[in-house]
């Protein structure tokens, strides 16, 4: 078994509750941040542990901390962003709502070393359920003095603050986030000034996904070094993996980044494969925005060497050959699976999840919608391929906010990947459209 | 402006109301929107302008800050719906799990199709975007329970369940 940094307990029954919590060692790391560590201290164990964002975009996590700005009398901001929306993630819905304690208590030493005497935990709102969670959790700690005033008798007060957002993926995008979370439409702000400068309410904000937050109790007891020591490279410490999709074994693993991607995919620890009679086509690696990309290509690099689960080898070999690990929202795809009506899929998604403020979002992710339902329902042209790429090409990098990139890159890739797919869905229309018809020239593994 | 007058909170709700402007800095209740028009939608059931425009009363902002976030979200209904809204996944990890099949059933079953209410006010059908369960897909959310792993016949339990 590898290292559980973050679910070794979540099997054990009643640990939603402080009191199993506590008895498998819970809050011993905010009383040894409280009592006996600087908050520069907890920065530093952070810096040193070198955890990346687990939301998707793999940011250092000590140093966006360290861009905090600090003037005096300003008050400053940690806002966890559990927004969780991007297709194929589930891992930070699973963790809440199954060990809620660890989230809070991450909350408590994170805003400690940020200053902050108000944090706040954005949900999305369909997750109300979960929210109730948190609420429990949170009244727990108070009563327990691990919030509230003069926390352990430390001189520091929290105030740990549950928002439901109201149905809206744009709003994991930090700034959309923060404009949600003071009551207004998700709508991104351009930056500068960051967060860290001007976020909630005016004021400095660090905005950090649930995973992220939920390391550093580890993090504190154990050292930043030691987490580091975990994992690969620059690819430190366990991530967080939620699997979906044409596998035996769906659900949330925590692996060791570095883990190969053969293992992850085919051991019975993990996935347990590709369903049972069936052949791997395709994978998404971290969540629908990143480049979808074929079984082999998962699974070894273009120069043949096996592939690992850590942000550097899934993105080796850059758009042409590789992906990203993103979020952590693996999808996996075997032969049944048609990459057209997938592409479609998505790209109606990222239509429907548009904030609509950038034209070439706006537009273009209605346009890609619209060539691919088309494609997708025999009525395509050859040349609607390269309006697609041309399409993607135009919103990429044009907008004030990721959203424009993520809805490009699943549509670019799948033609890069798949073209032959395409053309044809446009050269046997009838074929195509007959239910359950898939392109019988796929690669497989 | 419509009529107002039957649109008030229960006593529970207004003191929620007030426990949650409490939780954000002086001068900031905005930030309270989301939160009190889920309030809103639990009892009301939709938004209609004169529910939103008590919010923004209650909120102490325009009727306009309200109606823009509103129609911003998707979880809020702007218009009347069934005593069940099922909220169904139709994005892509549900569909490898076969979730395109069985809201086909559950269309048939309800005989209705999305977007549309049954006859009886039972059910109002609705297609949203990630659930954020998509290894435990298919599945669709009503109210605050989520319903996973879906297949026909569990649809028609479910369905049978609610209609009793």
């Amino acid at each position: 078994m590898s290292l559980k940094i973050l679910t070794e307990h979540c099997s054990t029954p009643g640990i939603e509750t402080l009191e199993v919590y506590r008895q498998k060692g819970g809050y011993s790391a905010v009383e040894k941040a409280l009592k006996k560590m600087t908050p520069d201290e907890v920065v530093e164990e952070v810096k040193k542990s070198g955890v990346r964002g687990r939301g998707g975009a793999g940011f250092p996590m000590g140093m966006k901390w360290s861009f905090l700005a600090k003037p005096e009398g300003v008050p400053r901001y940690l806002v966890c962003n559990a927004d969780e929306s991007e297709p194929g993630t589930f891992k930070d819905h699973y963790l809440m709502k199954t060990i809620p304690h660890l989230l809070v208590e991450g909350m408590i030493i994170s805003s400690y070393a940020l200053g902050a005497n108000k944090s706040f935990i954005y949900v999305r709102g369909e997750l109300m359920y979960v929210i109730r969670i948190l609420e429990k959790a949170i009244e727990e700690a108070k009563a327990a003095g691990f919030l509230g005033k003069n926390i352990l008798g430390s001189g520091y007060d929290l105030e740990l603050v549950v928002q439901p957002g109201g149905g809206a993926y744009i709003c994991g995008e930090e700034t959309a986030l923060l404009e949600s979370l003071e009551g207004k439409r998700g709508n991104p702000r351009n930056k500068p000034p960051f967060p860290a400068v001007k976020g909630l309410y005016q004021s400095p904000t660090v905005v950090n996904n649930v995973e992220s937050i939920a390391t550093v109790s580890w993090i504190v007891n154990n050292g930043g070094e030691a987490y580091a020591a975990v994992g690969v490279g620059k690819s430190t410490g366990t991530k967080l993996i939620s699997a979906s999709g044409h596998i035996n074994k769906p659900g949330v693993y925590e692996i060791e980044l570095g883990l190969s991607c053969d293992e992850f995919l085919n051991s019975d620890e993990y996935c347990g494969g590709v369903r049972t009679g069936h052949r791997l086509k395709a994978v998404v690696a971290g969540g629908s925005s990143v480049p979808i990309v074929p079984g082999t290509l998962f699974l070894k690099n273009a120069n043949g060497e096996d592939r690992l689960m850590s942000y550097e080898s899934l993105s080796d070999g850059g758009f042409a050959t590789g992906t990203m690990l993103g979020s952590g929202g693996f999808i996996v795809f075997d032969e049944t699976a048609c990459i057209v009506r997938n592409t479609w899929n998505f790209s109606r998604f990222y239509e429907h999840e548009s904030c609509g403020q950038c034209s070439p979002c706006r537009e273009g992710t209605g346009w890609m919608q619209k060539v691919l339902n088309r494609i997708e329902h025999g009525k395509g042209s050859m040349s609607d391929i390269d309006l697609l790429v041309d399409v993607s090409k135009k919103i990429e990098g044009n907008t004030i906010c990721p959203l424009g990139d993520a809805a490009a890159w699943p549509v670019a890739s799948a033609i890069r990947h798949f073209r032959d797919e395409f053309e044809w869905h446009i050269t046997h229309p009838l074929e195509a459209t007959k239910a359950g018809a898939v392109y019988a020239g796929a690669v497989l593994v | 402006m419509t009529e107002n007058n039957n649109i008030v909170f229960t006593p529970e709700r207004l003191a929620k109301v007030q426990e949650i402007i409490a939780r954000y800095p002086e001068g900031r209740q905005k930030s309270a929107l989301l939160p009190v028009l889920h309030l809103a939608q639990e009892q009301f059931a939709w938004m209609s302008q004169g529910v939103m425009d008590y919010v923004a009363s209650l909120l102490s902002i325009k009727p306009v800050e309200v109606y823009e976030v509103a129609s911003f979200y998707t979880m809020f209904h702007l218009e009347p719906v069934g005593k069940h809204v099922i909220e169904y996944c139709r994005t892509g990890p549900c569909v490898l799990m076969g979730g395109e099949e069985v809201f086909g059933h559950l269309q048939q079953k309800l005989g209705i199709k999305k977007g549309e209410t049954t006859a009886d006010g039972l059910f109002t059908l609705k297609e949203v975007e990630c659930l954020a369960a998509c290894g435990w897909g298919p599945c669709f959310q009503i109210r605050e329970k989520y319903y996973m792993h879906l297949n026909n016949q569990k649809v028609d339990e479910i369905i049978e369940e609610l209609s009793k």
